[in-house]
């Protein structure tokens, strides 16, 4: 690794963003285009599809970063997320893992995070028996391809599902492709309600290597609350402002209020908590949360192609239940960095300065080739969620590792049922 | 057994115990008792006294009687105190109190005859069921506050307090030399810095506490989880004085709700959730003017605020019903300000024709709402909510904004204020007030609202904790000092008011315990 000058990297970037520019004008960076021999390049998406497509003929160089990994859709993907979540599950269950110990009516017990969920239209027929089985259920229909609450809608009946059904008297069936998936998942209509709104959580994670594994959570997520009561009556089932807690639905609302913009602090959320249902449910809740995210990293290490280049800054959505129970869901590959608050902004700026530190350690030129431990000191507001090297080498460190970032640090006293050592991880 | 409460004083109390429900309570209990076939009827006192003992209500009369105790403060002569000198003894502070009320009518008259709204009216049936529909959610499709404005605003206040003058006080000081340098110009009895460090002395440097020594960075077996273990035992004892002593060190957020129960001697059955029923339906059938004045300060305030607007709708449902309760009118003994009179129509000045408006007597004004936010995050039940509202707000918040020269009134905490930055920061104070910036201006708006709203949430409830606590506000002065105190630096290079208002304008990242112990045991 080169000496600690101050380092002028040279930076590309794909938007236009303030959380994004003023953080590279702060450390004197020098602004260059996809095309030019750039240092760190903030993508989107599409310009990521185009770096690592096989006829760009594009190489990579030991000192370029990039902040997406090239297959990221195994994760970002509602239909791929799903199932390479169940097909870790499955593999656990036949290694006899303690992990994927069931309960008697044969649900995971430390698996079950994400609610009931079937492709359309490949499960159709699947859905539909289970559909038949619990006629009072809801469910939500989302696109698996697309982001801010579109094309979501919920789904109490089966005729509003008529255009997948494989009736064989349309025979202008015409097969979708990738684009038109729809996942299907059971809607969780006993949220966890705070002054009887809905709310989801926002949480950022930064992974800079799948294998082995090393991500970060950045403390400073938020809850993200709808603006309207929340009301389980299905007459409002089409009353998107009640049940998507997506800031872009709700800011179109009446009642949006663009100083807080809806978004409460984790911190304000974690006090309400505790005061209101006690210290140890609520531990367990972001413990679970913690883990729920470290699965899932888990489940798609496998298949994500790990190039040493990427480093990607998700935006998980989690919900909580009334039982204090999160489920996953989905993960996001391009979390917004628009602010809608100044304290919003503030954040965001922070988590981009943060991400850069961890990534990029300060005063350092970028070299693919390090070992990727972040210092201590590097980073800010995230702490380490799991970190596969650390963990190999020093089993008994593995909780430590684990201790939230908002509670008292437990030591030794974390009981480690259920926790399988690090060795049987691959 | 030689007390120092007179025997009218003892009387009173009596009284007053036999008038409430416990003495119901404890009678139905002693007839329990009795027919136990343990009891003998040679021995039928001391066995009824100890079954109700041992079955608790020993531990519930007394908790009963230290409630009654901490709001019924000994007056200073036995017999002959009359009824307004508990109010307030000094004439002219009684005086400036009923003026401030007057002018406090009239406004609100005036704005009711310049809108052409009622100060009260019955609500048509079809508008009473809608209502009770959305009790829930009165956050939305609230009246149209357009017309509204807030009768009165803290900065208003000070403006009446600060012409505040005793007539009898003559300094032999023409020049001005030895003035305060403050605002506030009164010779009121105040506690000196030494009195605060004894008061507050569980708070010193040298004993851990909670706001300090249980953040997440300190190993939890240092002090925390003892702390915890310690707290579930005093809950357990269900005694309010000693669930009080133990919150002199703060209360872990897990135990909070419990412990503040405790201390305010909230226990809600089902007479206490009848009763607010009742209040809510008082809501439901009649709309005061008062109810628009409480959804404008809600919406001006909380609903603006990024860490309480999630609790807009439970304010509604604390607020409203508050306004209708009268049982709150009793706290007008001891408060120097009196409910205000509305007379019906036509018959103005004939008393027997005059109703107390809004019914508890208490007139909101700008900021009112957040008394009850920080409790949002504690009591996710809304009776017990409004209890503990209620009874936060007539044991303290009531002094905040009213004239008296009780040393927990916000005039003597405002001097309070003054008098110890002035001698324990005179560089500062002289600087501020040379760049035209009287600190009181800043710091009186952090007092009139016990810090709602201006700290962070956790950090507010620490406060209160020790407020409630050490049973005084005066914590609220010792706080402000140490603000100032704190960014001090700053505040030596401002050279304007407004300067120094944005240096004081965000206080959501201070730790207040840190500075308060700074304030008092450090110097």
């Amino acid at each position: 690794m080169s000496g600690k000058q101050a380092a002028r990297l040279k930076y590309a970037c794909d938007m236009d963003k303030s959380v994004l520019l003023n953080n590279f004008e702060a450390r004197g960076w020098i602004p260059v285009g996809p095309d030019d021999d750039w240092q760190f390049y903030w993508a989107n998406v599409q310009s990521v599809r185009n770096v690592f497509s096989v006829d760009s003929g594009y190489r990579l160089q030991d000192d370029q970063v990039i902040n997406h990994f090239p297959n990221h859709m195994e994760l970002t993907r509602k239909d791929l997320m799903v199932k390479n979540i169940k097909r870790y599950r499955k593999e656990l269950d036949k290694d006899n893992n303690p992990l994927a110990e069931k309960d008697d009516t044969g649900r995971f017990i430390h698996l079950d995070f994400i609610p009931h969920t079937y492709t359309l239209p490949a499960d159709y027929n699947l859905f539909v028996e289970e559909f038949r089985k619990n006629p009072n259920t809801t469910w939500i229909m989302k696109p698996s391809g697309k982001a801010r609450g579109i094309g979501i809608f919920l789904v109490n009946k089966l005729s509003q599902l008529k255009k997948w059904s494989r009736d064989s008297k349309t025979s202008n069936f015409v097969p979708p492709t990738s684009k038109d998936t729809y996942v299907i998942s059971k809607y969780i209509d006993n949220p966890l309600l705070i002054g009887g709104k809905k709310f989801d959580l926002r949480l950022y994670v930064l992974v800079t290597t799948f294998r082995p594994l090393k991500c970060y959570m950045y403390k400073l997520g938020f809850s993200r609350f709808c603006t309207v009561k929340y009301n389980a009556n299905v007459n409002e089932l089409d009353n998107m402002f009640v049940h998507l807690t997506n800031v872009s639905i709700q800011k179109t609302g009446n009642d949006y209020n663009a100083v807080h913009g809806g978004k409460w602090t984790t911190q304000n959320l974690r006090l309400y908590l505790e005061s209101t249902r006690g210290k140890e449910i609520t531990d367990k809740l972001f413990d679970e949360i913690d883990w729920l995210i470290v699965h899932t990293l888990k489940a798609v290490a496998g298949v994500i192609s790990n190039d040493r280049h990427c480093f990607e800054c998700y935006g998980w959505d989690i919900i909580i239940d009334d039982n204090l129970k999160p489920w996953l869901i989905e993960v996001n590959a391009s979390p917004s960095l628009t602010s809608t608050t100044s304290s919003d902004r503030i954040m965001k700026y922070k988590l981009i300065n943060d991400v850069i530190n961890i990534v990029i350690p300060p005063g350092e030129q970028p070299d693919v080739r390090w070992n990727k431990t972040a210092g201590k000191e590097n980073l800010g507001n995230f702490y380490v969620l799991y970190d596969e090297d650390l963990a190999q080498s020093d089993p008994v460190a593995l909780d430590p590792k684990m201790k939230l970032g908002t509670g008292p640090v437990r030591g030794g006293l974390r009981e480690t049922k259920g926790r399988p050592s690090p060795a049987t991880w691959k | 057994m030689e007390s120092h409460f007179s025997p009218g004083y003892v009387q009173n109390l009596l009284q007053s115990l036999k008038s409430s429900k416990i003495y119901t309570d404890l009678h139905n209990a002693a007839q329990t008792e009795v027919s136990k076939t343990s009891v003998r009827v040679s021995e039928l006192k001391k066995g009824v006294q100890s079954g109700l003992a041992a079955s608790g209500w020993e531990k519930k009369l007394r908790n009963e009687i230290y409630q009654y105790l901490l709001s019924h403060p000994v007056s200073s002569h036995p017999q002959a105190t009359p009824a307004e000198h508990l109010k307030e003894p000094l004439l002219y502070l009684r005086k400036a109190q009923q003026a401030w009320e007057k002018r406090i009518l009239k406004s609100l008259n005036s704005m009711c005859t310049e809108l052409n709204i009622p100060l009260a009216r019955k609500r048509p049936e079809k508008e009473q069921k809608e209502l009770a529909g959305r009790w829930t959610e009165l956050g939305i499709d609230g009246p149209d506050l357009t017309q509204i404005r807030p009768v009165y605003a803290p900065k208003d206040f000070l403006e009446v307090i600060m012409c505040l003058q005793n007539p009898n006080y003559n300094a032999g000081d023409s020049s001005g030399t030895y003035t305060l340098w403050g605002l506030v110009q009164l010779p009121l009895k105040l506690s000196s810095i030494n009195r605060l460090r004894l008061l507050y002395s569980d708070m010193a440097i040298n004993q851990c506490q909670t706001g300090v020594d249980d953040s997440s960075d300190i190993p939890a077996d240092m002090f925390d989880s003892d702390r915890v273990k310690l707290g579930k035992k005093v809950l357990q004892a269900e005694h309010s004085p000693i669930a009080q002593e133990y919150a002199k060190k703060g209360c872990p957020v897990s135990l909070r709700e419990d412990l503040w129960s405790q201390i305010l001697g909230i226990n809600v059955d089902e007479f206490d959730v009848l009763y607010y029923e009742q209040l809510k339906a008082n809501v439901i059938a009649h709309d005061l003017l008062v109810d628009s004045l409480l959804y404008k300060d809600v919406k001006l305030t909380a609903t603006n605020d990024d860490q309480y607007f999630v609790f807009e709708d439970f304010l509604y449902q604390i607020l409203l019903p508050f306004t209708r309760d009268t049982e709150v009118l009793s706290h007008f003994a001891r408060n120097s300000a009196s409910p205000p009179k509305s007379y019906i129509r036509g018959k103005l000045g004939d008393e027997n024709f005059s109703v107390v408006y809004p019914p508890n007597g208490v007139i909101p004004f700008h900021g009112f709402a957040m008394y009850v936010a920080p409790l949002c995050y504690l009591y996710k039940d809304p009776v017990k909510l409004y209890y503990a509202f209620r009874a936060i707000y007539t044991r303290f918040f009531f002094r905040l904004h009213s004239i008296s020269s009780h040393p927990q009134g916000i005039v003597c905490l405002s001097l309070l204020f003054e008098n110890l930055l002035q001698t324990h920061e005179a560089e500062l104070f002289f600087y501020l007030k040379s760049v035209g910036c009287q600190p009181l201006k800043i710091a009186f708006k952090w007092l009139v609202r016990a810090f709602s709203g201006y700290l962070s949430s956790d950090q507010v409830l620490l406060l209160w904790d020790r407020i409630l606590a050490y049973n005084s506000l005066e914590i609220l002065s010792v706080l402000a000092v140490s603000i100032f105190s704190f960014r001090k630096t700053n505040l030596l290079k401002v050279q304007s008011y407004n300067a120094a208002e944005a240096v004081l304008a965000d206080l959501t990242t201070l730790q207040v315990i840190p500075l308060i112990q700074l304030s008092l045991f450090s110097k």
